[in-house]
């Protein structure tokens, strides 16, 4: 599916087959989590970042039955650059309404950035003023689990991380996602 | 982008409101309760006193419960591993953290969304906008029952609470046990959105046949 095509598909899903809750009880439910985290693990924003993204990594493995029901793609992507564009333009459509831009890619197709202009989670948000949350905590951390959990669920082992972020006064925020392997399909020994 | 379409009717009045799949809310709901076992559980296992208590013998010990219950709530949430805590400080542990984070969301709800509406002339009238505009706004349909004593007491029956409708009902899958924590964050929630309005309650929940709740809040009487 090509890029616009994606770009139509998602819209439309948005439009027509997503049931839709205001987006501010969201927003404050998951800056609450983040909050009692911070104030559990006493400001260790390293561990936060961990909790955070484990949280994504369960969310991903359920949610990519929903992604798929819904956007209902019945084909595989035939490359990499193609579930980016899927990702992007369907699968971050079709949850929160936002199309991050699909940019910097190595030259092996294996690696690119989601660079998101505008991110429901990080509305209303500052980050704590403590000198160190700007540099160690990720706020959308759980964006990363979610993408590696969605995608391991199809046979892609991705590694996902945060490089910038407007909350800690960079200029964009941006995620970078690295393809490491196709998953085989592993059948148990004797099941063939 | 919300104005494309005839959009979910509350806060119908703010036309600058922004929407996400629900999706996203159900899965932070769900995934908010093995979450809080697993930091409740970290943090025990790293906290100096916990581990003194483990030396003077994990069993029997001091708390209340024996051991013999406690794996009814580690299965309800497969995150069993090495665990210090028994059942009931578990339990109190998961409960005080999940419904502080419902407290937090339920204050910020009403301070957010009861901005342009008339003052609440009593007890009944915010009661009333929990059962009808919040639970709208959170789980997506009314309260279908409201009963109360009239000295405070106040009892909400939800017949299809949403975070628990797409809950596994398997027989003999103690059900309603494991969907118990799931009514925790609510629970906060509507004490929280009280608390905002004036109103000082405790709330508790429970389910006795999925996927209804019962919400029972008593308020706490000003002191003259």
């Amino acid at each position: 599916m090509s890029a616009n095509k994606a770009a139509r598909v998602g819209e439309e899903i948005w439009k027509g087959r997503i049931d839709k809750v205001n987006a501010e009880l969201v927003t404050l439910t998951y800056g609450t989590i983040v909050a009692q985290l911070c104030k559990d693990f006493e400001a260790d924003y390293v561990e936060v970042n961990k909790q955070l993204d484990r949280m994504g990594y369960n969310i991903g493995l359920r949610l990519i039955e929903d992604y798929l029901a819904k956007s209902n793609t019945m084909r595989r992507c035939s490359n990499f650059r193609e579930t980016a564009d899927m990702i992007a333009k369907v699968g971050f459509k079709i949850f929160l309404n936002i199309t991050p831009t699909v940019t910097n890619w190595t030259s092996d197709s294996k690696q690119f950035s989601l660079v998101f202009e505008e991110n429901p989670l990080a509305d209303f948000v500052e980050l704590p003023d403590d000198g160190r949350a700007q540099d160690e905590l990720w706020y959308s951390n759980i964006f990363c689990g979610v993408l590696r959990g969605a995608l391991e669920m199809v046979q892609m082992q991705v590694e996902a991380h945060f490089i910038s972020d407007v909350l800690r006064g960079n200029d964009t925020t941006e995620m970078r996602v690295s393809l490491i392997r196709y998953i085989d399909d592993e059948l148990p020994p004797e099941d063939d | 982008m919300s104005f494309d379409q005839p959009m979910p009717p509350f806060n119908a009045s703010d036309p600058s409101a922004s929407f996400l799949s629900t999706s996203c809310l159900d899965f932070l709901m769900i995934e908010l309760v093995p979450m809080t076992y697993r930091v409740a559980h970290e943090l025990d296992a790293s906290s100096p006193e916990s581990s003194l208590v483990e030396t003077n013998g994990n069993s029997g010990g001091g708390a209340a419960a024996g051991g013999d219950v406690s794996s009814v709530v580690a299965t309800a949430t497969g995150t069993a591993g090495s665990r210090r805590l028994d059942e009931d400080e578990e339990r109190d542990a998961v409960f005080f953290r999940l419904e502080g984070l419902g407290y937090r969301v339920g204050l910020g709800l009403v301070e957010r969304f009861s901005r342009d509406r008339p003052r609440f002339n009593d007890t009944l009238d915010a009661i009333k906008f929990v059962c009808k505009d919040l639970w709208m706004l959170v789980f997506k349909k009314q309260v279908d029952n409201l009963k109360t004593n009239h000295r405070g007491v106040y009892v909400l029956t939800d017949n299809a609470f949403r975070p628990l409708s797409r809950m596994s009902t398997d027989p003999g899958g103690r059900a309603v046990l494991r969907a118990q924590p799931f009514l925790w964050f609510p629970c906060g929630v509507v004490r929280g959105a009280l608390a905002a309005m004036g109103i000082a309650a405790t709330v508790q929940a429970e389910t006795s046949e999925l996927p209804g709740a019962v919400f029972q809040i008593k308020t706490t009487p000003l002191k003259q």
